[in-house]
């Protein structure tokens, strides 16, 4: 099985990337304050983008 | 890529025409790959039906009904509404509309491609990833320009929260990169020849390794982005828990990755890997849940509009199928489950419910959504088709599944039945002979999920015909 030489460091590097991106995410302020993200794509009114959300 | 968003400037809009394309192709692609399945259907009930052809064989328009379906049906699904979901939360047009087109163009000739060779009987011989070589450079030069149309248009959005749907498209994007090079890697022989770069069980676990993965990025994650973003769309309700979906995301990718081997229960795989991905196998039940929950509970509190709108039945009901495939799934990974249900035709019922029922319905609701809106029109031409179509696929799923539940267990019955004496009972031909009813109980089922979506390609055509396809601004972001 020497194929689980290539797949699981393949895994395990994966996992390390994932969890990079993950510690970005809550670093970027992705997970913060979520609770409206949920409605933000039910809106078509262009007012509703708020200063805070718009600042890219 | 400069957007002017100041006020008299030319409005900004969406790049749609790529969206438009995909979904047509997807409606089409789906008709032609399901007629290709009742085709291969009607050969098991009836193996002589086009005796002596030898490009209609089964062995040859098997995989081609795969192909189709998945890669054609759903990947075009994919592209589409992926394309709008991750222009339409980051409020921008996408990132080199001139590359999505290359994806479009590179993605249909991979198609061409795979209706011209696999009936010429050329394959890797690896489960759906039979394309040969040169195909499969075309796919990957393919896959990193949409990598690199999305994950672009994702930097470039104007909205900074990057909304749950286009985490789970872009998780789908990247694994299908790495699954698809690493299985994909093989030795060229001739143009239309090549060999595996891996031999015997090494290649059974890398096989394995990306064929159940793309069960769990391709047909799962990618589809998961559709629901996200549609059943709160059609619904008019966010998705019940938003913390939830984010649970959901970072679970499911943090744990897929080792399921594979359970394909490879009693085989020379060691048997310890074979544990291993029971393990995780049967982990995943919870990701999968929270997430069918999350979904269907969106309509809590609005279930009459369950009543009255059929394309939220469409979303809704392939909730419930993904809910029973990811529980009837972890099950059969279960080794001792597993003794019974391998190589029957249990898998193969286990697979068209989650194909047919949760791929098919979530991409059927999600385009019905989707279509009228890029044509200028509020829904389709005809909702009372949307309805019949809902029913006649409905009931064409539950004759297919329910048909090869008891055909599989018949047959793992049989199979191992032995005489006091330690003989076999049943010959395999007995088991085969069997079978026939259920196999058409299934064509049946499979003729109605196909007239479903002929009654959809008429709908389509009509709604196309009607409305027409505008440019549709950009919401200008108000800085307070």
């Amino acid at each position: 099985m020497e194929i689980l030489y290539l797949l699981v460091p393949l895994s395990v590097v994966l996992v390390f990337a994932i969890m990079v991106m993950f510690a970005w995410a809550l670093r970027s302020g992705q997970l913060d304050d979520i609770d409206r993200e949920g409605e933000r794509i039910l809106r078509n009114d262009p007012d509703e983008v708020d200063a805070n959300q718009a600042a890219r | 890529m400069a957007i002017s968003t100041r006020p008299g400037a030319s409005a900004p809009v969406y790049t749609d025409g790529v969206v438009r394309a995909f979904a047509l192709a997807s409606v089409i692609y789906g008709i032609v790959g399901m007629l290709v399945g009742v085709i291969v259907a009607s050969q098991l009930a009836w193996p002589e039906l086009i005796n002596g052809i030898s490009w209609l064989s089964y062995g040859r328009l098997r995989p081609l009904h795969t192909n189709a379906v998945i890669f054609a049906f759903g990947g075009c699904a994919l592209f589409a509404t992926s394309y709008h979901v991750v222009q339409r939360t980051g409020q921008t047009p996408l990132f080199l509309p001139g590359l999505a087109w290359f994806t479009f163009i590179g993605w249909n000739l991979v198609i061409l491609s795979a209706v011209v060779t696999l009936p010429l009987g050329m394959t890797q011989g690896k489960e759906y990833a039979e394309l040969e070589w040169p195909i499969d450079l075309l796919i990957a030069v393919t896959w990193v320009a949409y990598a690199v149309v999305f994950f672009g248009t994702v930097g470039i959005r104007k909205i900074r929260h990057i909304y749950v749907a286009n985490w789970f498209f872009g998780a789908f994007i990247l694994a299908v990169a790495l699954l698809h090079i690493v299985n994909s890697a093989a030795i060229p022989v001739s143009l239309g020849k090549s060999y595996s770069a891996y031999a015997g069980v090494q290649d059974a676990m890398v096989q394995w390794w990306y064929g159940h993965n793309a069960v769990g990025f391709f047909l799962t994650a990618g589809f998961l982005g559709m629901m996200y973003y549609y059943i709160p769309k059609q619904a008019e309700r966010p998705v019940y828990s938003y913390r939830l979906s984010i649970v959901h995301f970072w679970a499911l990718i943090f744990t897929y990755m080792w399921a594979g081997p359970h394909h490879l229960h009693y085989t020379a795989l060691p048997d310890w890997t074979q544990s291993v991905g029971m393990i995780f196998s049967l982990i995943l039940l919870a990701p999968s849940w929270g997430g069918m929950i999350n979904g269907i509970m969106t309509l809590s509190g609005a279930w009459h509009k369950l009543r009255d709108d059929p394309i939220l039945k469409f979303l809704i009901v392939s909730l419930s199928f993904y809910g029973m495939s990811t529980f009837e799934g972890p099950m059969m990974s279960i080794k001792t489950v597993n003794a019974l249900s391998h190589y029957t035709d249990w898998t193969v019922g286990h697979v068209h419910s989650g194909a047919l029922g949760w791929v098919g319905l979530v991409s059927i609701g999600s385009l019905y959504h989707l279509i009228p809106r890029m044509f200028g029109r509020k829904q389709m031409f005809s909702m009372r088709a949307v309805e019949l179509h809902f029913w006649v696929a409905t009931i064409g799923i539950v004759l297919y599944i329910a048909a090869m539940w008891i055909a599989g267990v018949m047959q793992g019955l049989m199979w191992r039945a032995t005489n006091p004496d330690g003989t076999l009972v049943y010959s395999f031909v007995e088991s085969v002979k069997a079978t026939y009813p259920f196999y058409v109980i299934r064509v049946l089922g499979g003729l109605l999920y196909l007239s479903g979506m002929l009654i959809m390609g008429w709908n389509v055509l009509k709604t196309v015909a009607a409305g027409k396809a505008e440019p549709i601004a950009i919401p200008a972001p108000a800085h307070a």
